[in-house]
């Protein structure tokens, strides 16, 4: 299952973050294992494996322009699964948000949240269609007016 | 001065240039926010929640909002309930007492005529709740389970698997409901329901044997997502929804493990996701691995799919990340078989010379293990692990050094050959500690052959070897810079047996003097044989007959375990030199009644020794993982019911601890008292009682026979006696290596005849080890 869902940009800050169940992390712990992602992700050269181990995690990544999408889970994922997830994710917010950038994910964290609510749920994927994940969010938006 | 909304905090804390400066902000927000919390501020109440999310995203305490978060929700505004129910899933954890005051408001939104705030409803279940939520809340979400709405199901069911996962026992009430999502057909609920069911196979065991009937179903699913057209909605770069392919593989191979008429029917369609499936892009290649792990871990007995990726994996060994490395090392073990053994080992000892040190030892072992088992004849054999011993000599094992020695001795047209190349490679290096050992014995024992066979091709030059050369070669691995002394200990000891195979008086000289040299090392070991092999000089009359040539070892074949890169072979466990005592008579009913198939395709090399009643054995290892030929055990097969009475009845009989009964039947009665073992905590002894209490007459002929799952190896010791007269017992040693720490289950067959002409056959399994035992 997933562990945590974490998007830092290149200076080591976290845009956004979700830990599911079973991640016993305190806020300063929480923020230094995020800076240590970052540091580690930023070292790794672009003809390397997108996976890797970081202590009892495994982390996958990919960086899209500034940031980077950093999903750690655990043995039983698949772990080119979990790219593709990362992919699929990223293919969403872009439809959201219309060409998506960072400041996009900063201003709208709600809406993020939201999203990745529709499509993953306790560290599960629920749903990884554009469309059905997509037109519940832009229901509740409606209903949120 | 509090910043009214979200953006412009966010504003705020981008411009500040210092770490010390943000914190500044936040705390001054921070005191805002607590200060509108108290004055029960209902419209700015959902921003500042939004802001102290953000602050707690950013790593600063938000703990006091998590009323406020139960304000929201219970607010009537769906934009509030939202932001109220995500508050509540970041800020609270299943820990918190606060949490249960949310289970009211759960309830009644999962009631909720409106489907999305039942959805929310369900996330936050899903994501937080505790034990005594996930009791309370049990019913509703079974009921939601079999809602019509696709969009609740969906939430439903990964909802239901928080539940199972913190109540195991509520799983019954779902198994129903979330098989018959499996007959759904949109994806999304497919998906889930695959993942909950996954779940309850984790947990729970014998839910596989349910879930195993729906196999066909879910072969059904893969093809049609793998042989659908192209599907607009599910499509990823060419590929119809990998996600559901991986899911529907990875239940496939939790549902195929051990069962061979589920692992049959989902061959076919492994098969074919394996080629057609595109391994260009990422996608594709996820959809490969998951087939790969299936068909890996299921009886299959075509791994064809893997072996025709056998170059891209030989080509992952040279590639640059480690990890890879390591996997491709992994499998291509696993791959070695008698056709493609040459190819493989050249390959695997290329990257032998450039891999890293950690994967040295294991590789050693390893290849000489298939070197082993599938080597076409002797020479390769013997090419192969003196090519090993070159190359990383100093990780190579000593079973495997004393394998090769046996080998060689055993090897008796090749000993010339065997000796001319240890004695090149020694004379262009001696670095290698098990090369120089390995070189060092084969030059004594066959120093004779060496210089009478004289003359051997070295790049085209034929060399000369003269009795002085060796000693020379000799003298200077004594004297070099690697000796220790187990080294020195056979040099001296090679050295020693050269003066019997030598014939000219100068060499024998130099030798007697080089060892006297040793007469006062500081190493006792060195010393005791120097000096002992020098007196031996005085004694001319025997001292040919005690240099004499070894003796053949026995043809033994050992059984020799895998290793992995980082475990440990388990020295304990040596040949397999099991005698069961077989009586004649029940010889050929075994042969009869257990099929002659060959062993599975497995990697574990269990081969018996020459004795008939091992081969009994081995097909009972069968029994456990029935393969493809399976028809003439099924009389066999454990239909009768095994006979597991775990309790310490015994304990009131027989006053020892610890003893389970495994067999209780006619009055003969056998118990199991399991010990680990105090120098390995891998291995479990078990000694076994075999108890005549009421056949009223004597039991005689007994034959007892067991076997463990694969994962498991055993070996047993003769038994007390064959004959138990009424109401005596006999006892018999049995030892289970169990290094993955799975359960171990034996099966048991018991023989015997009686004086009266009855004669008892049975099978009987025991399970029921506590698992602190293993």
């Amino acid at each position: 299952m997933l562990r945590f869902f974490l998007l830092v940009n290149k200076q080591g800050q976290t845009r956004f973050s979700r830990y599911y169940s079973g991640m016993p992390i305190q806020a300063e712990e929480r923020v230094l294992m995020e800076a240590d992602i970052a540091r580690k992700c930023l070292k790794r050269s672009d003809v390397q494996c997108s996976i890797f181990e970081y202590g009892q995690y495994k982390l996958a990544y990919r960086r899209y322009a500034s940031l980077f999408f950093v999903i750690g889970f655990d043995e039983e994922e698949n772990h080119l699964s979990i790219l593709e997830l990362v992919q699929a994710y990223v293919e969403i917010l872009n439809t959201y948000f219309d060409n998506v950038c960072e400041l996009d994910i900063m201003f709208n964290i709600e809406k993020v949240h939201v999203i990745l609510e529709e499509m993953v749920s306790n560290g599960r994927i629920v749903e990884t269609n554009k469309h059905n994940v997509l037109a519940p969010v832009l229901e509740m938006n409606k209903a949120s007016r | 001065m509090p910043y009214y909304r979200l953006k412009d905090l966010i504003k705020a804390i981008r411009a500040c240039k210092t770490a010390a400066d943000e914190r500044a902000v936040i705390q001054k927000e921070s005191a805002a926010i607590r200060t509108s919390f108290k004055e029960e501020n209902n419209d700015a109440r959902h921003s500042n929640v939004a802001k102290l999310l953000y602050i707690h995203m950013l790593g600063y305490p938000a703990h006091f909002g998590q009323i406020e978060c139960l304000k929201l929700v219970a607010s009537n505004r769906f934009a509030d309930k939202r932001l109220g129910y995500l508050g509540i899933m970041l800020l609270l954890d299943e820990n918190q007492e606060v949490l249960t005051l949310v289970t009211n408001s759960l309830k009644n939104d999962m009631n909720h005529s409106n489907m999305y705030i039942v959805g929310l409803a369900l996330c936050t279940l899903g994501n937080i709740s505790s034990p005594e939520m996930a009791r309370d809340l049990c019913a509703e979400v079974e009921k939601l389970l079999g809602s019509s709405n696709t969009y609740i199901r969906k939430k439903a069911a990964l909802c239901a698997m928080r539940i199972i996962r913190k109540v195991p026992d509520l799983q019954e009430n779902f198994l129903n409901r979330a098989k018959n999502n499996l007959n759904d057909r949109n994806h999304g609920v497919l998906l889930t329901a695959i993942t909950l069911i996954i779940e309850m196979c984790y947990k729970n065991p014998e839910t596989v044997q349910t879930f195993r009937k729906t196999v066909p179903l879910l072969v059904r699913h893969l093809k049609t997502l793998v042989s659908a057209g192209f599907s607009q909605e599910h499509d990823v770069t060419g590929v119809t929804d990998p996600f559901l392919q991986v899911k529907i593989l990875r239940l496939l191979r939790i549902l195929g493990k051990g069962d061979a008429e589920a692992s049959e029917a989902m061959n076919d369609i492994l098969a074919q996701v394996a080629t057609n499936t595109e391994s260009s892009k990422n996608v594709g290649n996820s959809i490969l691995y998951e087939t790969v792990q299936t068909i890996m871990e299921i009886q299959s007995e075509n791994t064809n799919a893997v072996q025709r990726h056998r170059n891209i994996i030989l080509d992952c060994l040279r590639d640059g990340d480690i990890s890879i490395r390591r996997r491709a090392l992994e499998l291509s073990f696993a791959l070695i078989n008698e056709s493609n053994v040459r190819v493989l080992t050249r390959e695997l000892l290329a990257f032998l010379e450039v891999a890293d040190n950690e994967f040295k030892q294991g590789m050693t072992t390893k290849i000489c293990l298939a070197a082993d088992r599938f080597a076409p004849n002797k020479r390769w054999h013997i090419d192969t692990v003196l090519r090993v011993l070159k190359l990383a000599g100093n990780f190579v094992r000593e079973e495997i050094l004393s394998n090769f020695i046996r080998l060689v001795s055993q090897t008796t047209e090749l000993n010339a050959y065997t000796a001319q190349k240890l004695y090149a490679s020694l004379k262009s290096d001696i670095s290698q500690e098990s090369l120089t050992l390995a070189g060092v014995w084969v030059i004594g024992e066959y120093g004779d052959i060496l210089i009478k066979g004289g003359n051997f091709e070295e790049e085209e030059l034929v060399k000369e070897v003269t009795e002085s050369d060796v000693i020379d070669l000799l003298e200077s691995i004594l004297a070099g810079p690697y000796a220790n002394q187990v080294t020195r200990e056979y040099v001296l000891t090679a050295l020693m047996k050269l003066t019997s195979r030598f014939t000219s008086i100068s060499s024998i000289q130099r030798i007697q003097a080089y060892i006297e040299k040793y007469n006062t090392s500081i190493e006792v070991e060195v010393q005791q044989r120097a000096v002992e092999y020098s007196n031996l000089f005085k004694f001319e009359s025997i001292r040919p007959a005690v240099l004499e040539r070894m003796p053949i070892p026995e043809v033994k074949e050992e059984v020799v375990r895998q290793t992995e890169d980082t475990g440990s072979l388990l020295d304990d466990i040596g040949p397999v030199t099991a005698t069961t005592a077989t009586p004649q008579n029940a010889k050929n009913d075994i042969m009869n009644l257990f099929s002659s198939g060959s062993l599975l395709d497995d990697i574990d090399p269990v081969t018996a020794t020459t004795a008939a009643p091992l081969n009994a054995k081995n097909d009972i290892m069968n029994l456990f993982s029935p393969g493809p030929t399976t028809p003439t055990t099924a009389p066999v097969a454990p239909t009768q019911n095994a006979q597991q009475t775990n309790a310490l009845d015994s304990l009131g009989l027989l006053g020892l601890g610890d003893q389970y009964v495994a067999y209780n039947k006619n009055g003969f009665k056998v118990s199991l008292n399991p010990s680990k073992d105090p120098n390995n905590s891998n291995i479990l002894n078990i000694e076994v009682t075999f108890h005549n209490v009421g056949v009223g007459v004597t039991v005689q002929n007994l034959l007892f026979q067991a076997a463990v799952p694969k994962t498991q190896k055993l070996q047993m010791q003769p038994p007390s006696s064959t004959s138990i007269l009424p109401g005596a017992t006999a006892q018999q040693t049995i030892r289970v290596a169990n290094p993955q720490k799975s359960n171990v289950r034996l099966r048991l067959r018991i023989v015997y005849s009686t004086p009266t002409g009855a004669k008892v056959d049975e099978i009987a399994e025991f399970n029921g080890f506590p698992q602190e035992i293993w």
